[in-house]
């Protein structure tokens, strides 16, 4: 079951990933890069119905994910206008000009707000995932030496924590992206250096829980290596609250990205972004009329976190009742 | 429980320590130094000068000391209260951070004076009786809170109470001096996000309690249920909330940042951002230093009540 | 019913229902009816019956014993009175009535009065049933003041006179401390008080010493044994252990599996059991008297059945060895009465057809092999851990094919000592020769792989005992891998099969996960394990106590056979004197980190006693209605191992102690007999004349 879901979302990630990060190197034919995720997202999404079936809590945030990651790999192929180009301006939803449809409008230079939410959510995603995921590999990392090897080892990894968490997590963000300049991979990093520490906490706690676990005593009785301790016998074992603050931890970052997108710290114009949208946006949204510029990115990324959190939520309330 | 204090507070110290080091060696570079030249001799200034009179006034103003003494200096200036001055606006860095923290304490106190009663009282009453449909409730609107991002509640605030139903400003710059009712919305987008989160830690820490073993030899002593609740469950439910409480307060400074440039609010956070924006490198080092040690003074504090208020480690 | 010398309780109790008296308190009445009470629990697929058809009547002034394995359902129904059974629990049938009440119906003001006022609860773990926010003194009188109004200095006058009637020294401390600044005895005694305090007519305990010690746990027994005399509160005493309920209460109700199977007098019950089950039990339980040799231990074969997926007919059917196919799991059994005067019922459909005096198949029992040379040899051990001394001068040998029980309650350093032996921590000083090698400052990671495989562990918790993410078969599989036994892929598969066989396990479960498996068969696999490289030497830590009493049974003959088969040596571990009794050879008695006497298994279980030995065979709960035993109560509780006293550590609570002499002087070591050993400093002619602790029962 591991490995069927393992290679599923490699399936899905990878793919993803390349188009959004080298779409400019892969020219007019990048898309078929997607194809292979298309169908992928819709097996993820079955099999998490199927596993979830008894909280509506879960298959809620799943659909909410799902229908997002769908959105993402098959926005190539959706009928929608380029989300770069200027049509005409600040055209209200459901109008229709020169024979176009906007279906939610167009934005303060005239681009289709439909087209710039669907393919705003490709970076996103991408960059949140990829963020969080790097920050579990750090985080999770330190938290296996600190916690099983003890003594200096954990000294430093939880001190070097504690001078990462005392810093206020914007002054962090803009700390790092002021000083290493303002790109995807920067984001990376900023996100490594806000949420390792916090991941190491939580891997460090379950690591000291399990090492006076009888079966961590039987291999060390017989003679193994710490490492091969740390990665076969502590790391499986760890797996279930880490999944639940990983949905967590993957709505937070989506907040952090969106969040200095907005403020213009993040990732770069003019690809479409929903932070982006909502800081244009905001300048001219100050009519009731124009309200929608803001409203729709505003409500999809919340959407979208809203799906991580409702995932966490019914996985911890699966697990309870067993 | 002493010795626990002690240790907390010197390991808080080299905290800071390494902080300030940190922070005076990211600062410490050439563009820095050029910016710090343009302030004081004027762009045209420095264009003009060569490269030997640039290396003097280098060594005039000290840059060319080794690092330790100079962040010996910088150190020694920030504990008497000089920290700079700030390029862009041309203040000194203090008088700035007083104002706009000041500013920012303001938010920040009826933020705590709303969000604390609120989110206790909600998250015990979710925790009481987990499954009941008040609870059901509850949790779906914590859940829905905490959710949406800091901008997009601000966004959407401001769309419904200032740009549909006007009755707050949606800007809060207070040019026409200071408005209560400017305060409305930062305070409102802040308080969202924090209510349902204390109320989440609060209803789990309760619904624990409740669970509890302890609660069940109350119960079974046949003690009335309003004394269960008030004297049994509480006084250890909430020890862990109002630990999160203090720590609310790192929370806050990071939120402002968000909420105070999208409201163009005077306070700390708009501060900084200006700052990283132009590149205002002390005003920069500063606000970090002070959001720093904000931080872990709350910390702190965290730590102290939790020993206060958790029998099990105040008498071991 | 206050005994002296050796009359058993249960002979008072007998006495008094067979002369036809009603109980001394008042009237005919029972105080406490079950009528067919059935409990079940929601679950995931539908209502799991946990009590089914369960009667019960309690009379005044009776300690009634509730008896079963877990998830008999006992539990359950204590909850179940009280009406506490959590979301998930409901009675779907029949009426429990309290003093003529109906207790199901109530509710509000007229439950609250009973709980705790006229019901009282005791629970299995005092620390997490008392709250840890507030002080002692606060949680005891809330009682007197919610259930008589009383002011609060009255009450606390009356806390403080309960605290000395459960015997609690220095009370006003007490009153002012939390719970976690006392030890778990005194917690349960501040349990106990607290139920006592507003005159409970009915007392429910659910496993009450179960978490302590085995020395303190002799204390509560007493004390609960002297309750009921002096208040006439009738009591439920449920426990997994028949020796405890022989030893405080009047009648019995052996359960299983949800249902009550028999029911009579503790005298009649365990002297004339009418009910396979009871039987089966009472043969897997170790006797005082014997040994693994002359009278072995027969397990009763299998698992109790799943809640969800109870067998047709009579519940214990498919582990019985009179089960009659066509009538036995034809219809559900009632309950047949077989001594109706005495309230003797069994449900068996074959109650008169069993030839219950003949003896029961015997086990399989043998001979003992001779002992061969030393393996082990332990000279002056000690350690110290920066105030703790854990381990103090430790001296003893281990020869081939024997086992030696290292006996001590918590705090005696048995476990450091395991640990020192593996390698997981290093000795300060002394020195453990194995077969020749020097282990005592030899950490694990530098010891070569022939000498792991020579050392191997068994350990206590059999549910972590076992990686709960890799298949049974992978984690045997990288045992034998890493130890070096085999390298060749399918000689791997084919020893795992083989471990597998050893350790009566069907070979499909290779490719199980640990959570499919039973606790007894995941200690099985835990000892297939310890084995897989032909150990000489098998250290097993306590491996018994986390298992259900007839699961016991069989994994300690496991143990024996397979230590007889590859004559390896075993350092049984444990608390347990009767197991302790049955299966090893030679017993070392250790206390605070050293050791008080050692000496083969009948010696040390004979006078001479060392005085702490004494006290640990008279706490040791006795089931067989044969045997009497002395009483000997130790006072004060098991002293901090950081502060151990000067001279000899077991002085603070013996009731020998020599004062001047104990307190300061470490003792000698007196040698009596071949290699039996006491460190005491009573003189030889006073401790050859101790009073033996068992003997044959006068009735």
């Amino acid at each position: 079951m591991n490995s069927r879901l393992a290679i599923l979302l490699a399936l899905i990630w990878l793919p993803l990933t390349a188009y959004v990060m080298f779409r400019s190197a892969l020219g007019a034919h990048g898309s078929y890069l997607l194809l292979p995720a298309i169908p992928s997202v819709i097996v993820l999404y079955v099999l998490a119905l199927r596993s979830w079936r008894e909280s509506w809590v879960a298959m809620l945030g799943a659909t909410l994910v799902c229908f997002w990651l769908l959105m993402a790999v098959t926005a190539p192929y959706l009928p929608l206008l380029d989300p770069n180009k200027p049509l005409v301006p600040l055209v209200t939803p459901g109008g229709i000009r020169h024979g176009v449809l906007f279906l939610l409008g167009s934005d303060l230079r005239g681009r289709d707000v439909l087209s710039r939410t669907v393919w705003g959510c490709q970076r996103v995603l991408v960059w949140g995932i990829t963020a969080t995921s790097v920050a579990y590999v750090v985080g999770a990392g330190a938290g296996l030496i600190g916690g099983y090897l003890g003594g200096w080892w954990d000294e430093f990894v939880s001190f070097a924590s504690n001078v990462l968490l005392s810093f206020p997590v914007m002054v962090l963000y803009i700390l790092v992206l002021n000083l290493l300049g303002q790109s995807g991979f920067n984001i990376i990093i900023a996100v490594t250096c806000s949420s390792a520490p916090v991941i190491m906490r939580i891997v460090r706690g379950l690591a000291l829980d399990a090492k006076s676990r009888d079966y961590i005593q039987a291999a060390q009785t017989r003679g193994e290596h710490p490492l091969w301790i740390m990665l076969v016998e502590l790391l499986p074992n760890v797996r279930g609250p880490i999944i639940v603050d990983a949905c967590l931890r993957l709505g937070y970052t989506t907040v952090a990205i969106t969040t200095l997108t907005f403020l213009g710290l993040g990732l770069q114009p003019p690809d479409p972004d929903w932070g982006l949208m909502i800081k244009e946006g905001a300048t001219a949204a100050l009519l009731w009329k124009y309200s929608y510029m803001v409203i729709v990115p505003a409500l999809s990324v919340s959407s979208l976190i809203l799906g991580f959190n409702l995932i966490a939520d019914g996985m911890r309330e699966m697990s309870l009742r067993d | 429980m002493g010795n626990l204090i002690v240790r907390r507070v010197t390991q808080m110290l080299l905290i800071m320590l390494t902080v300030s080091l940190l922070l005076f060696a990211i600062f410490d570079s050439d563009q820095f130094r050029e910016k710090v030249a343009v302030a004081e001799l004027g762009g045209f200034g420095v264009a003009t000068l060569s490269a030997g009179d640039y290396h003097e006034w280098l060594e005039k103003k000290g840059f060319n000391q080794p690092f330790l003494v100079r962040y010996g200096q910088w150190l020694r200036a920030v504990l008497h209260g000089d920290l700079g001055q700030s390029i862009e606006k041309d203040v000194a860095v203090s008088t700035l951070l007083k104002e706009s923290l000041a500013n920012t304490a303001i938010l920040a106190f009826f933020v705590f004076l709303i969000m604390i009663p609120v989110s206790l009282t909600l998250g015990v009453l979710a925790g009481m009786n987990v499954g009941s449909a008040l609870d059901r409730v509850i949790s779906i609107a914590a859940v829905f809170t905490t959710s949406i991002p800091q901008i997009a509640t601000a966004v959407l605030l401001t769309v419904i109470l200032a740009l549909g139903l006007g009755w707050v400003p949606a800007k809060s710059a207070m040019t026409d001096g200071w408005s209560f009712r400017a305060l409305v919305l930062p305070l409102l987008t802040l308080l969202v996000y924090d209510i349902g989160y204390l109320v989440r830690m609060t209803r789990a820490a309760m619904a624990e309690v409740m669970a509890s073993q302890y609660i069940r030899t109350a119960v079974l002593k046949g003690l009335p249920y309003r004394r269960v609740i008030l004297r049994h469950a509480l006084r250890n439910a909430l020890i862990v909330p109002v630990t999160l409480i203090f720590l609310e307060l790192n929370g806050v400074l990071s939120q402002v940042v968000v909420v105070e440039v999208f409201f163009q609010y005077a306070g700390f956070g708009r501060m900084l951002f200006d700052a990283a924006n132009f590149g205002d490198i002390q005003v920069l080092q500063a606000a970090t230093l002070v959001a720093v040690a904000v931080a872990v003074g709350s910390q702190l504090l965290s730590d102290a009540a939790y020993v206060f208020l958790n029998p099990r480690v105040r008498f071991a | 019913m206050q005994h002296a010398g050796m009359q058993s309780n249960a002979a008072a109790g007998d006495a008094r229902i067979l002369a036809g008296d009603a109980p001394i308190l008042a009237g005919d009445a029972p105080i406490l009816e079950c009528r067919n009470l059935s409990v079940s629990y929601a679950g995931r697929a539908g209502d799991v019956p946990a009590v089914i058809d369960f009667n019960l009547d309690l009379m005044p002034g009776e300690a009634h014993g509730l008896v079963g394995e877990s998830g008999c359902g006992k539990s359950t129904i204590a909850l179940a009175i009280m009406q506490y059974l959590g979301k998930a629990g409901r009675v779907v049938g029949g009426r429990i009535l309290f003093e003529g009440r109906d207790l199901l119906g109530m509710r509000g003001a007229e439950l609250r009065a009973i709980r705790g006022g006229a019901i009282a609860m005791i629970y299995q773990e005092p620390m997490a049933s008392l709250n840890p926010s507030m002080t002692i003194g606060a949680q005891l009188i809330e009682v007197p003041m919610y259930h008589e109004s009383m002011g609060r200095r009255d009450a606390a006058a009356r806390a403080k006179s309960m605290l000395d009637r459960v015997r609690m020294a220095d009370a006003e401390r007490i009153m002012r401390s939390y719970p976690h600044q006392i030890s778990g005895g005194q917690q349960q005694r501040i349990v106990i008080a607290m139920a006592l305090l507003s005159n409970p007519r009915l007392l429910l305990l659910d496993e009450p010493t179960t978490a302590l010690d085995v020395t303190v746990e002799a204390g509560i027994v007493d004390l609960i044994r002297n309750i009921s005399a002096e208040f006439g509160t009738s009591m439920l005493y449920i426990s997994h252990n028949l020796g405890l309920v022989r030893e405080t209460c009047d009648r019995v109700t052996v359960m299983y599996s949800g249902e009550a199977v028999e029911v009579g007098s503790v005298a009649g019950v365990f002297r004339g059991m009418r009910h396979p089950y009871t039987r089966g039990l009472f043969a897997s339980m170790p006797v005082p008297s014997a040994d693994k040799n002359s009278r072995p231990l027969v397990s009763i074969p299998g698992q109790p059945p799943s809640p969800r997926a109870r067998p047709p007919g009579c519940s214990f059917g498919p582990r019985c060895g009179f089960f009659a196919a066509g009538r036995c799991d034809a219809a559900p059994v009632s309950m047949s009465p077989i001594d109706a005067a005495q309230g003797h019922a069994s449900r068996c459909l074959r109650v008169d057809e069993i030839a219950w005096d003949a003896p029961p198949a015997p086990g399989v029992g043998s001979t003992t092999a001779g002992f061969g040379e030393v393996v082990l040899k332990v000279n002056d051990l000690s350690k110290r851990y920066r105030r703790v001394s854990a381990n103090d001068g430790l001296t003893f040998d281990a020869r081939r094919g024997e086992t030696v029980a290292i006996v001590g309650e918590s705090g005696c350093g048995k476990s450091t000592f395991a640990r020192i032996l593996m390698g997981l921590i290093q000795a300060d000083s002394g020195s453990i020769d194995l077969a020749g090698l020097e282990l005592s400052r030899l950490p694990v990671t530098r010891r070569s792989a022939d000498t792991i495989r020579s050392l191997q562990m068994i350990f206590q918790n059999p549910f972590d005992t076992l990686n709960p993410s890799h298949t049974v078969g992978s984690q045997i599989a990288r045992v034998i891998r890493k130890l070096g036994v085999q390298r060749d892929e399918s000689r791997i598969r084919e020893q795992v099969f083989d471990l597998l066989d050893l350790v009566k396990l069907p070979r499909d479960f290779a490719e199980r996960r640990p959570r499919q498996l039973s606790g007894g068969q995941k200690q099985r696999i835990g000892v297939a394990r310890a084995f897989a490289g032909a150990p000489a030497v098998v250290v097993a830590d306590e491996p018994l106590s986390a298992l259900d009493v007839s699961v016991q049974a069989a994994v300690t003959e496991l143990l024996i056979d397979i230590q007889r088969r590859e004559g390896t040596t075993l350092l049984f571990i444990s608390h347990d004197l009767s197991v302790v009794r049955y299966l090893s050879d030679r017993i070392v008695v250790m206390y605070l980190g050293q050791i008080m006497e050692q000496g083969r298994t009948d010696q040390v279980f004979a006078p001479p006693y060392h005085p702490y030995t004494e006290a640990l065979l008279a706490a040791v709960p006795i089931a067989d209605q044969r045997y009497a035993k002395r009483k000997v109560l130790l006072s004060g509780e098991i002293p901090s191992a950081s502060n151990p006293p000067a001279g000899c550590r077991f002085s603070t609570r013996c009731p020998y102690r020599i004062v001047g002499t104990c307190d300061l002087d470490p003792p000698p070591v007196q040698e009596f007999a071949a290699s039996h050993r006491i460190a005491c400093h009573l003189p030889r002619e006073e401790l050859l004349a101790m009073q033996p602790v068992f003997q044959e029962a006068t009735l």
